[in-house]
């Protein structure tokens, strides 16, 4: 069975005070090869454990995963990540960076090269290639964080936040290309966002996450990323359903934040 | 008195070099938007060191040091008021019972190079009769007046007046170039002024330094050249450096690594650390002598600790994103140490190879003070035994340059190797 299956995930943080947290309680998430699910929910609802997990970075306290029909177990080429900023390496060019990958695998030189020109020209970076990293602006950056992903040729690609630090017209170019890599490529991709905007204009499926313990709120399943491949995404916005998903998530959300706002008002 | 003078023509120069400039040139510093950020206490990005204040202030230095050893590359008149040579005079009166007499002293001030003949003069008449005494500058001499007079102290005879003026034990009386005491034995002393430039004892002239640098240069110094005294001191740093650096960064590695290892060296590299490398001076000296071997365990020991910390932090300060994306790249532990931790941790080397080798610089010198056949702090230590004060000075000034040096090189090897540094 091809597909990211995720079964009754628990986490559990033992505090030093000799208290526990339960960040993950009963997730469970079923995704089809290809899919394009987004994630959002509140501050500490679990949304990067939960991808931290399906990574491999922590183990899960209870619950199993699977991915094409083999159980996880620990970080693996196969689920590339891509992280907010600064998981760039400083010390190695574009082209370096961007072939990591294929180099760790040990892959020949010339195949390397034509995998690293390829990307390099899918996300319009071929004229830095010999520049480092730190010498691009924040966009450019998360280009290679994708392009690096890329070169590895993963199952699934797990981003957190990866457009959270860009300033908003950047967002919004990024969005475009983050749409016209799913369709290209057809990969499988779990994107975790703090914008409702994004999650509903990045995900085919939206999954909302409540906090404390962390858990799958309400799901959804949404026509914009279809409709946002190659398209203006302004014009996608513009769609009848958009606002009002938007106005209902948000209020949702705002009710999460008020919920939990009273709670710790209560036990202060 | 001159160190008041001194302080008081150096800030002149500090004030009106400033006046002047800004006269010339409309101003100092920028009048653009950033200047006002300088009434930002910490943000120092708006001040900017002033390219001609820099200059000014290194001539300064030099014009104040020919100008108060009286330097022959200064013109005449910038010199200050220099010590009295030649000759001069003064009278005394000696009274023995009812008699009173006077006689001359003829004073010769010389260099203290030269050694002129005494000056003869004739007796006179009376029972007191002249005299003539030579003194060497920044000397003083008593005047033996009675010891060709015909009354004597023993008789009696006693001085009352210098220059017609009455005088009595610890009177002070100024004459043209010096002064006359009278000792608590009624004995009259000759000083000669100093002036308000400095013995050549205390601080040679530039010139002197120079040339003397040429001679050592020529000669070397206690069988040793000055290149090859220079070198022993740069090969003991190298060598404690390398050796500090061999041992402390593997170990800085495996404590930001293991807990184990953290556990365990922690209490030590702690300690260690904030001791001063030259408190081990005699600990070192004991155990391994005075030779290469103890110099180089101290800077051994000064570099260690250092490297050791810095390669710790290198280790912890890497971004754990960093190594995330590593390991979903398909990296294994050791690619991890090869591509990402060690590269991650070289700006942190880098800045503690530099407060390394300063130390140890700054350690070998101290250390050669102490005990050494060859070396710059040996050569200086000699030399200040011997009052050779031209290659003190001039020791210090290449211990400073080549300091200097050694900072510069660290840092062009740092933009070169690290480039990253500073910028993620």
């Amino acid at each position: 069975m091809s597909g990211l299956s995720i079964k009754n995930l628990s986490m559990r943080f033992d505090l030093p005070n000799g208290g526990a947290v339960q960040a993950l309680q009963d997730v469970s998430i079923d995704l089809k090869a290809g899919e394009l699910l987004s994630i959002l929910g509140p501050s500490g609802c679990g949304k990067t454990t939960l991808l931290n997990i399906v990574a491999g970075f922590l183990a899960p306290t209870e619950g199993e995963m699977t991915l094409n029909g083999h159980t996880i177990k620990g970080p693996d080429a196969e689920r590339g990540m891509v992280f907010q900023q600064g998981a760039l390496f400083e010390w190695m060019s574009v082209r370096e960076n961007v072939g990591f990958g294929p180099s760790m695998k040990g892959m020949a030189k010339n195949d390397k090269a034509e995998i690293v020109n390829h990307l390099l020209d899918v996300v319009g970076l071929q004229d830095f290639k010999e520049k480092a990293v730190y010498e691009l602006s924040g966009g450019m950056q998360q280009r290679v964080a994708l392009a690096r992903c890329l070169a590895n040729d993963p199952d699934v690609i797990l981003m957190d936040e990866p457009l959270g630090a860009l300033d908003a017209l950047t967002r919004e170019k990024m969005q475009s290309l983050v749409l016209k890599l799913w369709k290209e490529t057809g990969k499988t991709i779990i994107l975790i966002t703090h914008s409702v905007e994004e999650a509903l204009l990045l995900g085919e499926r939206l999954i909302v996450m409540a906090p404390r313990p962390g858990r799958i709120h309400t799901e959804y399943r949404l026509p914009f990323a279809e409709a946002g491949v190659g398209a203006d995404l302004r014009e996608v916005k513009k769609h009848p359903e958009f606002a009002p998903k938007r106005e209902e998530i948000l209020s949702m959300i705002w009710d999460m934040e008020e919920e939990i706002m009273g709670r710790s008002e209560a036990s202060a | 008195m001159t160190g008041l003078i001194l302080l008081a023509v150096y800030i002149g120069i500090f004030a009106g070099g400033y006046f002047v400039l800004a006269k010339l040139f409309g101003g100092i510093g920028s009048r653009d938007y950033t200047s006002l950020k300088t009434v930002t206490f910490g943000d120092e990005s708006a001040v900017r060191p002033n390219r001609a204040a820099g200059i000014l202030s290194i001539l300064t230095l030099f014009l104040l040091w020919g100008m108060f050893t009286g330097s022959s590359l200064l013109p005449g008149f910038l010199h200050a008021p220099g010590p009295f040579e030649g000759q001069t005079s003064f009278e005394y009166t000696v009274q023995a019972g009812n008699e009173r007499d006077t006689a001359t002293v003829e004073v010769l001030v010389h260099n203290r190079e030269t050694n002129p003949d005494e000056i003869v003069v004739a007796p006179g008449d009376g029972f007191a009769k002249n005299d003539s005494i030579t003194v060497a500058q920044y000397r003083s001499k008593l005047v033996l007046f009675d010891r060709n007079d015909e009354i004597k102290r023993a008789d009696g005879a006693k001085v009352i007046e210098i220059d017609g003026k009455k005088v009595a034990p610890g009177d002070r009386v100024r004459i043209t170039g010096g002064a006359v005491t009278i000792s608590d034995k009624g004995t009259p002393n000759f000083e000669p002024d100093n002036g308000l430039q400095m013995e050549p004892l205390y601080l040679p002239a530039p010139e002197e330094v120079v040339s003397r640098t040429f001679k050592v240069l020529d000669e070397g110094f206690r069988g040793t050249s000055l290149l090859g005294h220079l070198s022993w001191s740069l090969f003991r740093v190298i060598a404690g450096f390398l050796c500090g650096a061999i041992v402390g960064i593997p170990l800085g590695y495996a404590m930001g690594l293991s807990n184990w290892f953290r556990g365990w060296f922690d209490p030590i590299v702690e300690f260690m650390r904030p001791v001063p490398p030259l408190a081990l001076i005699p600990l070192v000296i004991i155990w391994a002598g005075i030779g290469e071997v103890g110099k180089i365990i101290l800077l051994f020991l000064a570099a260690l600790w250092i490297m050791a910390i810095a390669a710790r932090s290198g280790v912890s300060g890497v971004s754990i994103s960093k190594v995330h994306a590593a390991y979903s790249l398909g990296a294994s532990k050791w690619q991890i140490m090869r591509y990402v931790i060690i590269p991650n941790s070289l700006p942190e080397i880098f800045t503690g190879a530099r407060v390394a080798m300063g130390v140890c610089w700054g350690t070998v010198v101290a250390a050669e003070l102490v005990a050494a056949e060859k070396g710059a702090g040996m050569m200086i230590m000699v030399a200040s035994k011997f009052q050779n004060t031209d290659i003190v000075i001039l020791g210090i000034i290449l211990i400073g340059i080549i300091g200097f040096g050694i900072d510069m090189l660290m840092r062009a090897a740092e933009r070169f190797m690290v480039p990253w540094k500073g910028r993620s």
